[in-house]
């Protein structure tokens, strides 16, 4: 963990330009929210994956590619 | 800043669920799943009319290899045209197969291990100055390419003797060399594959297959876009971090099993470093490198490469949106939760596979999407236009126009990466060695002589 503080502490690199779509508190603010809605999310889950889970994982075999 | 070009080559599993217990031979099922898309009597191996090769690869695997992109967002979106491709195909192959008796269901998915530990990839292919001394670039690039998985993983439960666990990556496990020839028998971190398709004494190929396949947008476009940028520092003489690994294959398989990001790597020469600070020294070497740079499309990725290795620091959760190996792993953890289940549970190893589903109505990855949970780089509709149209700015418009034009007045033609050419008519074979040239006044004349006005542009 000392490694990655070090790195926080060189890092002084200036505020990123507001263009960025990604890691802004927005976005973050959005994951969270999603987070609180995932029983929906679970339940859709529980819809759509295979009943035969066992079996289907088993006879899922490829010959090898690449 | 100088454009590179860039390619994905993704082979996809594939299987057919019977209702009966038919056997069902797969070449049968490729068979279907590529009529209409190749011309009849033709191998199972095609170029499109968006320029990419629809193929049969190695061990009855689909494969797309997108046509050449020039920048980051268009590989993303020529990937996901495949897959989009692919997807397409499925209905009708199982229609098919079941007016001959087979009934069932049929799927691909996009990842890299089926259950008996076979593997198939996602290989990149960077196209670089030949002037870069090949074993040096792979000597920095390495650590970078043994870490990069934290952020381009795809995650993977599997059990090995009798212990059932969460990898990050899907295709560690099967890479044994640092660097070979193959990509079959002894895989490696880097291929030594050298086959440019275009003047070789300016540029190399470099392969890529260390790799995992990717759903997520979002981290294609991270796995593509920072390795690319690296290879530019490179190119342009610019410092890399010097750090070398011991044992770059044992950090792999490391790295990928350490969930909480800090796990030190021996480092040759003495020294450790975990994978995360590796990155944070990649990202300072590219910060460095690029100081001077305005704002546009490498500069938007450095903030992006920093924003994510920010949140592996301190919460890796904040990125279930955008990273592959994150976002399944938190799908995981509350279906354990709700069903009060174990990893082991076969129903875990079901949502695993299930997540790689690239049937958009049964996909756990695009359940995630449709609820809006996962950043993209591109859109629907994007997607939808490279099915059918090539990249503007790469050889790629010029053999997707090319074959367009073959195929609507119906004449035979032979088509590669690097020439065209038109059976019967046109003897001439069109070389087309520079990728970067979307446009040949060859085959614009062809095309005008050929069909008057209505072809020409």
């Amino acid at each position: 963990m000392s490694q990655k503080q070090t790195h926080h502490e060189q890092d002084e690199s200036p505020p990123e330009e507001t263009e960025e779509p990604t890691g802004s508190p927005a976005i973050t603010e959005k994951g969270k929210e999603l987070v609180e809605d995932l029983d929906e999310l679970m339940d859709e889950i529980d819809d759509v994956l295979e009943k035969n889970a066992e079996e289907f994982v088993k006879n899922y075999v490829q010959k090898g590619g690449q | 800043m100088r454009r590179r070009i860039i390619g994905l080559e993704t082979e996809y599993g594939l299987t057919f669920y019977p209702t009966g217990t038919a056997y069902l031979p797969m070449e049968k099922v490729i068979g279907y799943l590529f009529e209409e898309v190749i011309p009849t009597g033709w191998p199972s191996n095609a170029f499109l009319v968006n320029g990419a090769r629809f193929y049969q690869d190695t061990g009855c695997h689909p494969e797309y290899a997108t046509p050449e992109c020039a920048s980051f967002k268009s590989v993303v979106t020529h990937d996901k045209a495949g897959e989009r491709m692919l997807e397409s195909r499925l209905q009708p192959a199982r229609k098919k197969l079941e007016e001959e008796g087979f009934t069932g269901r049929l799927f691909a998915f996009r990842n890299n291990t089926d259950s008996m530990g076979n593997t198939y990839g996602c290989h990149e292919n960077y196209l670089v100055e030949r002037s870069l001394d090949f074993w040096r670039m792979a000597e920095c690039l390495t650590p970078h390419l043994v870490t990069r998985q934290i952020y381009c993983g795809a995650g993977k439960v599997f059990t090995v003797a009798g212990q059932t666990r969460y990898a990050i990556s899907q295709r560690a496990n099967h890479i044994h060399e640092a660097s070979s020839s193959s990509t079959t028998s002894s895989r490696s971190i880097i291929n030594t594959r050298d086959e440019p398709h275009s003047d070789a004494e300016r540029f190399r190929r470099l392969h890529i297959i260390v790799g995992d396949t990717n759903m997520s947008e979002y981290t294609t476009y991270l796995k593509v876009g920072i390795s690319s940028l690296l290879l530019t520092i490179m190119e342009e003489d610019g410092k890399l971090p010097s750090v070398v690994l011991e044992d770059p294959v044992d950090a792999l398989r490391q790295v990928s099993l350490d969930l909480d990001l800090n796990m030190p790597l021996a480092l040759a020469g003495g020294g450790k470093m975990s994978a995360l600070a590796i990155q944070w020294a990649y990202l300072e070497a590219a910060e460095v490198h690029f100081s001077s740079l305005g704002p546009g499309v490498f500069r938007s990725l450095l903030n992006q490469w920093k924003a994510v290795l920010t949140s592996l620091d301190s919460d890796p959760t904040e990125l279930a949106d955008r990273v592959d190996w994150i976002a399944k792993r938190q799908v995981v953890r509350q279906f354990m939760d709700k069903h009060s289940c174990g990893l082991d549970d076969p129903r875990v190893a079901m949502l695993d596979l299930q997540y790689h589903d690239i049937d958009r109505s049964r996909g756990i990855y695009y359940l995630l999407e449709r609820q809006k949970r996962m950043q993209r780089i591109s859109n629907d509709n994007a997607v939808a236009h490279a099915m059918d149209n090539p990249p503007p700015d790469t050889r790629a418009n010029i053999r997707g126009r090319f074959i367009r034009f073959a195929k609507e007045t119906n004449r035979p033609y032979s088509v590669d990466w690097t020439y065209l050419k038109l059976s019967g008519y046109f003897e001439e074979t069109i070389l087309c060695t520079d990728p970067f040239a979307s446009h040949d006044p060859r085959v614009d004349e062809l095309v005008a002589t050929a069909k008057g006005d209505l072809y020409h542009i």
